[in-house]
């Protein structure tokens, strides 16, 4: 049995700007078909946005990136997800995980120097009630995000032709 | 030296004339005689080339998964670079047991009815020269691989080419070769799903044969490769047929399905008897298959089916997106049901497959394999693969459609 459903996501996840038309092509359905489909994941909140996988290392943001990891206390009427709907909410936190092992939670923060996040950490994350130590470390470059390779290697070449 | 010491010298020559070296009268004459590969030409024209896109290449565009090429460079890290048996790592003749168990439902024992080899080609002629006589016949039906026939030859065999048909999807049919087949057919080569067409065979079309076969008491050379690259429904194996697994010689190997062409790995499966045959001529000619590379089989078999599934299914769509241009394009192709490759017809250029495959190169830069390079009923047919990411796929669908608009013209 075929997951329609799954097969066009995996087409979009690759590909944002795939059109239904396009999609429809690639996995055997009419546009119309794709286009509702689509609809109704984007309404089931399933697909959540249409994003640009960007490399800005490449333009120099200017920016610095941090992953953060907390040790948290929990009170009794409140679990895990409160606070982490909480530190959620800042624009600078970019991503937020309940995780297992030594750490509770880990996030990634953008700030526009080491300064500028570390504050953010101190100030507005390790004096929430509950969160009982931080650990921030500052991302020194990156090799890959979303499954996407950011380093530039050229690829060995295939023969053009053969049997 | 004195004159008449010279004079001596000259008489000696003269008398002993050596014989003019002429490295032709010493090549066997049925190498000598056997016509290169019909891509061969290709190379030789694009050589120097720039910006050529391929539709000619018979071999995945990914890489090696990495968890793949990992595990061989940590075996070499480990110093496994020595011979292994000559029927290969136990381990990897158990693990290709126990998937025929499990994909097939057929019972091989790693022991005796498995034999790993450098590439199916290798196994190809093993195959062949395991089994055949001088004289014996083996049927062919084409358009296939452009190995079967000279390795046929180079084993001593009599190739009988028989053609398949587009109104029957490039199905064998057992119509197609009946009336082949004499006192001297000793084998019957079966390829699917094919190259260069894309055909399949159901168990339902493979029965048909089976039938023939078991009547004429034929043995069946059946090469597989490609039988993970399944688009609809699931692969069937010709032993898998009642009475067949005996009859079959069963090949496959890893350089499709886990794109790994580059490290040479293949099995047969079979019966005691042929495999143990088989297993004689590689003992002699090759050994053992490479070492590095049956350790990377292992990985592959072991842990790689995610990877094969998610590669299998952008195959998948290239394969709609390319099909769906060339109607387009308005290029006759039956859909193709296997493997990487396309097929269509260009008949209706009035060109024969050579003239358009070498002048879609030269003038659009375009590399596709003309049909006939798979045998004469390849002709009127070009093979694209559409093993090539889908931004090259509709460039060449582009350019392709700028030549035909300049043959128009």
């Amino acid at each position: 049995m075929r997951d329609l459903a799954k097969e066009i996501l995996e087409v979009l996840e690759e590909n944002a700007r795939a059109t239904p038309g396009e999609i429809a092509t690639l996995v055997g359905l009419s546009e119309e078909e794709v286009g509702g489909e689509i609809k109704r994941l984007e309404d089931a909140g399933v697909i959540r946005k249409y994003m640009t996988m960007i490399n800005w290392e490449k333009i120099d943001d200017g920016y610095v990136y941090a992953i953060v990891e907390l040790k948290v206390s929990l009170h009794r009427d409140k679990g895990y997800d409160a606070i982490a709907e909480r530190i959620s909410r800042f624009s600078e936190v970019q991503s937020v995980r309940l995780i297992s092992g030594d750490h509770d939670i880990s996030f990634t923060v953008r700030g526009k120097s080491m300064k500028d996040v570390a504050f953010f950490v101190t100030e507005k994350i390790a004096t929430l009630e509950g969160v009982e130590s931080t650990c921030t470390h500052f991302v020194l470059k990156s090799y890959k995000e979303h499954g996407v390779i950011l380093y530039d290697r050229a690829q060995p070449k295939r023969l053009v032709v053969t049997a | 030296m004195t004159n008449g010491d010279i004079g001596a010298g000259k008489k000696r020559l003269a008398m002993e004339k050596p014989a003019l070296w002429r490295p032709d009268s010493h090549l066997s004459t049925t190498v000598r005689d056997m016509p290169p590969s019909g891509i061969r030409k290709f190379f030789d024209i694009v050589v120097g080339m720039e910006d050529v896109i391929s539709l000619g290449v018979g071999e995945p565009d990914f890489p090696t998964p990495w968890h793949i090429r990992e595990a061989c460079i940590y075996s070499l890290e480990g110093g496994h670079t020595s011979y292994t048996s000559n029927k290969g790592l136990i381990e990897l003749r158990e693990i290709l047991a126990e998937s025929a168990k499990e994909d097939l439902g057929l019972d091989y024992d790693p022991e005796e009815e498995v034999l790993i080899t450098t590439g199916v080609s290798e196994a190809v002629d093993l195959a062949f020269r395991a089994t055949l006589n001088p004289g014996d016949e083996v049927i062919v039906p084409q358009p296939c691989y452009v190995a079967y026939v000279p390795d046929v030859l180079l084993a001593g065999g009599v190739p009988r080419p028989v053609a398949t048909r587009l109104s029957e999807e490039f199905k064998l049919r057992p119509e197609d070769f009946r009336d082949e087949i004499n006192d001297r057919t000793k084998a019957l080569v079966l390829s699917y799903p094919n190259n260069p067409t894309g055909a399949v065979m159901t168990r339902e079309d493979l029965e048909e044969i089976a039938d023939l076969v078991a009547e004429k008491d034929l043995l069946v050379i059946s090469d597989e490769v490609y039988d993970k690259l399944t688009y609809d429904g699931k692969h069937t194996s010709f032993a898998q047929l009642e009475g067949m697994q005996e009859r079959t010689v069963l090949l496959n190997g890893l350089s499709k399905s886990c794109a790994m062409t580059g490290w040479r790995v293949g099995y047969a499966l079979g019966d005691p008897a042929i495999v143990g045959a088989m297993t004689k001529v590689h003992q002699y000619t090759m050994l053992c298959a490479p070492t590095m590379a049956q350790v990377a089989a292992i990985e592959a078999l072991r842990r790689g089916e995610a990877e094969v599934m998610a590669m299998k299914r952008e195959y998948d769509r290239r394969r709609r997106l390319f099909i769906s241009e060339l109607e387009r394009l308005g290029l006759p192709c039956f859909e193709p049901k296997g493997a990487f490759y396309a097929f269509p017809s260009i008949v209706g250029t009035g060109l024969s497959s050579e003239e358009f495959a070498e002048q879609l190169l030269k003038e659009q830069k375009v590399a596709a394999v003309p049909g006939n390079a798979f045998g004469e009923s390849g002709e009127g047919f070009i093979r694209c693969s559409y093993a090539t990411s889908r931004e090259e796929i509709l460039e060449a669908v582009d350019r392709i459609e700028r030549f035909l608009a300049d043959l128009a013209a």
